[in-house]
């Protein structure tokens, strides 16, 4: 019995060791759930954190708009909860953009280059700068401190190269 | 006689080939302008080299291709640039995209022309050549051929000519078969030189015994070891796994291409195009479509890349009850938003559709599990259950039962007594599939990206840090210091910057590892 149990031990304190978790997993598949958006707008400073206070318990899963509700579903789904709509204190979502500077207009006055979570946005001080529109995660962050107002967010369009079959769906016609 | 194979299910819709097989290949004249789109092919679109106002010849490249898979663009005839702008174009869409408008001169002016002998180069070169002339698959898909010719380690055995041509209405293969069977032969043994393959099977299913002959009598004349097999026609035995499984017993393995067997398959249309552009140097400038439906004559025309679609479907005279065009068969093809819209390398048929001809489908009912569908399909899926899946947007479920080996052939949606529009569930549950897969890497990207804004935020905080405390200790040194020399000072500072430098290196490095 003694031996067995020693022998047990000497497994589980090794297994203890070499398969040692690192990480939150279950935090890092809810970032991957997460758009990555890193918007702020579920009151968290990122996307990171807020899959770190949704694995704590600590916040709700529907506080994320860029998400929409797909991304809701998909959380209930892996945290085996119920599904939850928007609440009232969170923006609804919104169409995909990316932001767009008016280069006529900047200052050149870096305030927009701080804030960019994704480092979007290239320029220099006093020089004009510009978005990297493919990175940009249109997270609205650069709108609020540019103080001459010159950012806005364009509404990315349907290309052909972005085009998607659309779900089947039939037009009636009233009958003769 | 060699031993046939079957593949699973397959359909015997009505062919009607007949009506656009009684005339010859016509010419069609050169019409009052091209509208060549630069994205005509699978892969990216070819990059502009040309400005509007600016005089081009026949034959000059207007596009480059751009990127691994993509393909060159030509001007189809001499004339000037009118315009470079988004145009409609035949897309499911209805968007339109990027073309170039030519007016032609009337001239018909050539580049100069390069004629090679394709056996002192290299397969690269030959590879380039084509890839430069524009040739891609003209059997529908528009695939660089390029591409399908780079194979790598893999050893080719068969190579195979598609003739088969299994969608109604279309002929144009047919007519091109029975008029150039000897240019055919001559472009597959470029193609087979090219892969360096062991045998040719030419596969032309049983309702073309004109072209059978032709191609048989060209095959004997030049004298090569290819063998033109008459297969049995059914639909959908064009496609090219069902056509090496009738011609091998060979089965291309799900998420396999048919290279990994040891075969490999060009249309018949492409063979051709590529023999024109290794031995005249030609770059592929015009195809042979198919006129017909509801049209006075049936016809296949010989068209230049641009031409709008309108023109050509005035020459073979619509029929006044005609309500919309069909680019590609009934089966497959691909219902045009405008006739406005050109003819593209993909363009193999225009079906001049009427409410008598292709009467609307009845509403669709609900599935009754009858699983006919599952008795036509060519690549051995559950249909019914993929448009379960497909219906509810359980893209995963879809997903794990072969979603993607389906190729839309549209057996499912034919026999469906519930007239269930099965195909679009299908490419609906593909395209999302597709989407997802890319906002996914886009939001990997943007992960990625803000964790490295963190990351250097942290390191500039720290650098910061230590040059405050650097300077610091650099005073304390200079107070206390008797002497006060400035050059161990210098030293210290130089010190402390090469650490800075090394440190910057190292969290580099670790940044780039992650």
């Amino acid at each position: 019995m003694a031996a067995i149990a020693i022998v047990l031990g000497a497994v589980l304190g090794f297994a203890a060791i070499k398969f040692r978790t690192v990480g939150n997993p279950l935090a890092d598949k809810i970032d991957a759930i997460l758009p990555q958006t890193q918007c702020g707008q579920c009151s968290y400073p990122g996307c990171k954190p807020y899959a770190t206070a949704i694995a704590a318990g600590e916040a709700d899963i529907n506080r994320c708009p860029p998400g929409g509700e797909e991304g809701i579903r998909k959380l209930a789904d892996l945290l085996g909860v119920d599904f939850k709509p928007f609440g009232g204190d969170t923006n609804a979502p919104k169409p995909k953009s990316v932001a767009f500077i008016d280069e006529s207009t900047c200052i050149g006055c870096t305030l927009c280059i701080q804030a960019c979570p994704v480092d979007a946005i290239a320029g220099a001080a006093k020089q004009m700068h510009t978005i990297i529109a493919a990175e940009c995660t249109g997270c609205e962050l650069c709108v609020a401190p540019c103080p001459v107002d010159c950012i806005s967010m364009v509404v990315i369009e349907e290309k052909i190269t972005s085009w998607k079959w659309k779900y089947p769906a039939f037009a009636l016609t009233p009958a003769k | 006689m060699r031993a046939l194979y079957h593949f699973h299910g397959g359909i015997h819709p009505p062919s009607n080939k007949t009506q656009s097989t009684l005339l010859g290949i016509a010419p069609a004249p050169l019409p009052s302008r091209l509208i060549v789109p630069f994205h005509q092919h699978a892969g990216e679109a070819a990059k502009p080299l040309v400005h509007a106002g600016e005089k081009v010849l026949k034959g000059q490249l207007i596009g480059l291709p751009d990127g691994f898979i993509s393909s060159a663009v030509h001007a189809p005839t001499s004339g000037t640039i009118a315009a470079i702008d988004m145009q409609p174009v035949a897309h499911p869409s209805g968007l339109p995209n990027l073309c170039a408008t030519l007016i032609p001169d009337g001239k018909e002016e050539w580049i100069p022309l390069k004629v090679i002998d394709y056996h002192s180069l290299s397969p690269a070169e030959l590879q380039q050549l084509l890839r430069m002339a524009g040739v891609v698959g003209l059997g529908g898909a528009a695939f660089p051929t390029d591409i399908k010719l780079r194979i790598g380690k893999q050893k080719i055995n068969t190579l195979i000519l598609n003739a088969a041509e299994c969608e109604p209405y279309i002929t144009c293969d047919d007519m091109l078969m029975r008029e150039r069977a000897a240019e055919i032969v001559q472009g597959a043994e470029m193609l087979r030189f090219m892969v360096d393959a062991g045998e040719v099977l030419v596969g032309i299913e049983d309702n073309k015994p004109e072209a059978i002959t032709a191609m048989q009598q060209a095959v004997t004349d030049s004298g090569m070891p290819f063998e033109v097999v008459s297969i049995p026609t059914i639909y959908p035995g064009g496609g090219a796994k069902q056509l090496i499984r009738v011609l091998t017993g060979l089965e291309v393995p799900s998420g396999k291409l048919p290279t990994d067997i040891g075969v490999q398959c060009f249309n018949v249309a492409t063979t051709y195009s590529a023999y024109r552009a290794l031995a005249h140097g030609e770059p592929l400038l015009s195809r042979i479509v198919t006129v017909t439906g509801n049209v006075r004559q049936a016809r296949n025309y010989e068209v230049l890349i641009g031409t709008p679609i309108n023109e050509l479907v005035a020459l073979s005279e619509v029929l006044p009850d005609s309500n919309s065009y069909i680019m590609g068969g009934p089966m497959m093809g691909l219902p045009l938003p405008t006739v406005h819209v050109p003819v593209i390398k993909a363009t193999n048929c225009i079906i001049a559709a009427s409410e008598k001809l292709f009467p609307p489908p009845p509403p669709a009912l609900p599935c009754i599990r009858c699983t006919r569908c599952v008795e036509v399909c060519p690549a051995e899926l559950q249909p019914q259950d993929l448009y379960w899946f497909a219906k509810a947007r359980d893209f995963g479920k879809a997903q794990a039962f072969s979603l993607f080996d389906c190729i839309e052939c549209g057996a499912c949606s034919y026999v469906c007594p519930s007239h269930i529009p099965l195909v679009q569930y299908y490419r609906f549950a593909k395209s999302e599939i597709h989407a997802r897969e890319k906002e996914k890497q886009t939001a990997d990207s943007a992960r990625e990206r803000h964790e490295f804004h963190l990351h250097r935020i942290e390191r500039e905080k720290q650098e910061k840090a230590e040059k405050l405390a650097a300077k610091e200790r650099a005073a304390q040194a200079a107070k206390s210091g008797t002497t006060g020399s400035a050059a161990p000072n210098e030293a210290t500072d130089i010190e402390v910057r090469r650490a800075h430098i090394r440190e910057l290196a190292q969290s580099h490095v670790e940044h780039s590892k992650e």
